[in-house]
């Protein structure tokens, strides 16, 4: 059984996708106090939309993620979605019964409106001159795109990480406009230590000296070697010490012997050099410190004493909150302190602690126990 | 975490149906795949949690329509406040708990009742077995080995009533069942002796103040 359902999921695919964009011509107030006067996102959706848009469901982003959740991009092999793994026919976010939609952030590099856009003000790259976004921010800014996409009400708002905080922030602020919400491996706040990483990950970045104060493009540099650390920091995070011992141990990369040198001579070292290379590629540095910042900032329960349980009372949506023993930077405890704020506040909610070793990353993967509690909470998500 | 085998609709699910009051707010302890919240929710109109351990069982509560929290009862209620649900319920869960004593003062901070229930170790068919057999007693209700059973809190009827005695907990309705939950007269007059599965509906004793304490 646990086979077929591999093989379902391997081989089910939303198949070739193609990116849209909105433009959203309603101003958006930021919480740093600018007005975004217009803004446009690039979003992508799999399934149909049906008769009584009762069958939407919202994908929130989390750090380095993007719109492209799903399927493929034609001509493009390896362009697999970052959640393929969960969303298509027959997964857990299943594309025969739901019209599934996800949008890529304001702030972001992969289309919307962010610091790689032109500035309409200037007729110049905003560069590190776009505002710092905050959670809050993207929820409205989904809002006003859920507006124009003629979704008065989400069947569920999803998201692991970041995105998870988005899903609460949703259910918090328009809880009328979903009906659940689905947060994973996900935290009502970061805490210092998880602050202490993005703060290390920034000033690699900012310290690189191809930086420029964030104005790299104009001296045709980018700040690369910044960008690469930052990413293999972060990398270092999601993973667990047990995966990276079983994955890597101590083995040698195209070696038997060590060679006193300071090349990648330990596969996790070459692991963590292509990681980041890979992202340094195709990511703005500008957007990674922005959506760092995105994450220190979030902290719901702050404008209410520190009270979670206010800080989520106005929610109205069922939850089904995840968490993944390995997982140490949002560990199981972050996800218990959302759910004892749910019970508190008498909503339904489950919540499954999935026995993983893959760490923060799990999120993304197929694993058994997850698969089952998703696939069975979202069965009883009607449409 | 029920380690005992399991029916459609078993017969304590409706006596637990019967002592809850409807709408009630309801936490059930080790609810293995939801089946006993579904019944109450079904039959009450009752609203609460399942709490769970075992991996497998929390899809299972979900498809059972129940609002499921994975955790360890080992660790005590501590995210639950007090006096926030009506009942805590216990089903057959008690004999695996390790520290059993903590959980029931959990159970009474948390709920204003608790409904407990457990198989009976007074058994007469277990006191022979060990008595004549000379061997630890394995039964339907019980049917592990010494040496590989999850059920470390064995106690009979009577043990339960002196230990809710000693701790100030009130009994407020008792049922004594056969193998076939049912309670017939011999489980009447010979709760000990012929209950297979005991079942209590407790509160703690209210703090007597001094003021009504003295004699006159």
């Amino acid at each position: 059984m646990t086979l077929s359902k591999e093989q379902s999921l391997g081989a089910n695919s939303v198949g070739i996708v193609t990116p849209q964009t909105m433009q959203i011509d309603t101003p958006l107030l930021l919480e740093c106090g600018v007005s975004l006067p217009s803004h446009s996102l690039v979003y992508e959706t799999y399934g149909e939309l049906n008769a009584k848009k009762t069958n939407a469901i919202l994908i929130c982003h989390a750090l380095s993620g993007h719109h492209h959740a799903a399927g493929f991009h034609a001509n493009d092999e390896k362009s697999e979605g970052w959640w393929n793994e969960l969303i298509g026919p027959d997964k857990p976010i299943d594309s025969n019964r739901f019209f599934i939609v996800c949008t890529n952030n304001i702030g972001g590099c992969h289309g919307s409106s962010g610091p790689t856009s032109i500035n309409p003000e200037t007729g110049e790259q905003y560069g590190p001159d776009f505002p710092i976004i905050t959670v809050e921010d993207w929820v409205s800014s989904q809002a006003l795109f859920s507006d124009q996409l003629g979704i008065e009400t989400w069947a569920a708002v999803i998201g692991g990480s970041l995105g998870g905080m988005q899903a609460m922030e949703w259910s918090t602020r328009f809880p009328n406009r979903l009906k659940h919400a689905i947060i994973i491996a996900s935290s009502p706040k970061l805490s210092a230590q998880n602050i202490a990483f993005n703060e290390v990950a920034r000033q690699a970045i900012m310290r690189d000296p191809e930086f420029y104060e964030g104005r790299y493009f104009d001296h045709d540099a980018k700040p690369v070697n910044g960008l690469r650390v930052a990413r293999m920091l972060g990398h270092i995070t999601y993973l667990s010490d047990d995966m990276m011992a079983e994955k890597f141990g101590r083995d040698l990369q195209n070696r038997t012997l060590i060679d006193f040198s300071y090349d990648a001579e330990f596969a996790v070292e070459s692991y963590l050099r292509y990681q980041g290379d890979r992202f340094a590629d195709q990511f703005d540095a500008n957007t990674y410190l922005l959506m760092t910042k995105a994450l220190d900032y979030y902290d719901p329960a702050k404008a209410h004493n520190e009270n979670l349980r206010e800080a989520l009372a106005t929610a109205k949506a069922d939850f089904l909150v995840m968490s993944f023993t390995s997982d140490w930077r949002f560990n199981p405890e972050r996800s218990r302190e959302i759910v004892k704020a749910l019970q508190d506040n008498k909503l339904n909610v489950s919540y499954a602690e999935i026995d993983a070793p893959q760490g923060h990353d799990a999120f993304l993967m197929q694993i058994d126990d997850y698969i089952d509690v998703f696939q069975s909470y979202m069965n009883k998500v009607a449409v | 975490m029920n380690q005992i085998s399991h029916q459609a609709i078993r017969p304590d699910f409706k006596i637990i149906s019967d002592w809850v009051s409807t709408n009630a707010q309801v936490l059930d302890l080790g609810c293995a795949d939801g089946s006993l919240m579904r019944h109450l929710q079904e039959t009450k109109n009752v609203y609460g949690y399942g709490l769970e351990r075992e991996a497998k069982n929390i899809a299972k509560c979900i498809d059972n329509n129940i609002n499921v929290i994975q955790m360890n009862l080992n660790d005590g209620l501590p995210s639950f406040e007090d006096k926030s649900f009506n009942y805590v319920v216990l089903s057959l869960t008690l004999q695996s708990i390790k520290h059993a004593t903590v959980l029931i003062d959990e159970m009474l901070r948390v709920g204003e009742e608790a409904i407990v229930s457990f198989p009976n170790f007074g058994h007469w068919s277990i006191r022979l077995q060990l008595a004549l057999g000379g061997k630890m007693p394995v039964s339907k209700r019980l049917p592990y080995k010494w040496h590989d059973t999850p059920n470390i809190r064995l106690c009979t009827v009577q043990d339960f009533e002196a230990f809710c005695n000693n701790r100030g907990i009130r009994i407020l309705e008792s049922r004594v069942l056969n193998n076939n939950f049912e309670t017939t007269l011999t489980q009447k007059y010979f709760p000990n002796l012929f209950g297979s599965i005991a079942m209590f509906r407790l509160s703690k004793k209210r703090k007597i103040s001094q003021h009504t304490t003295q004699e006159p």
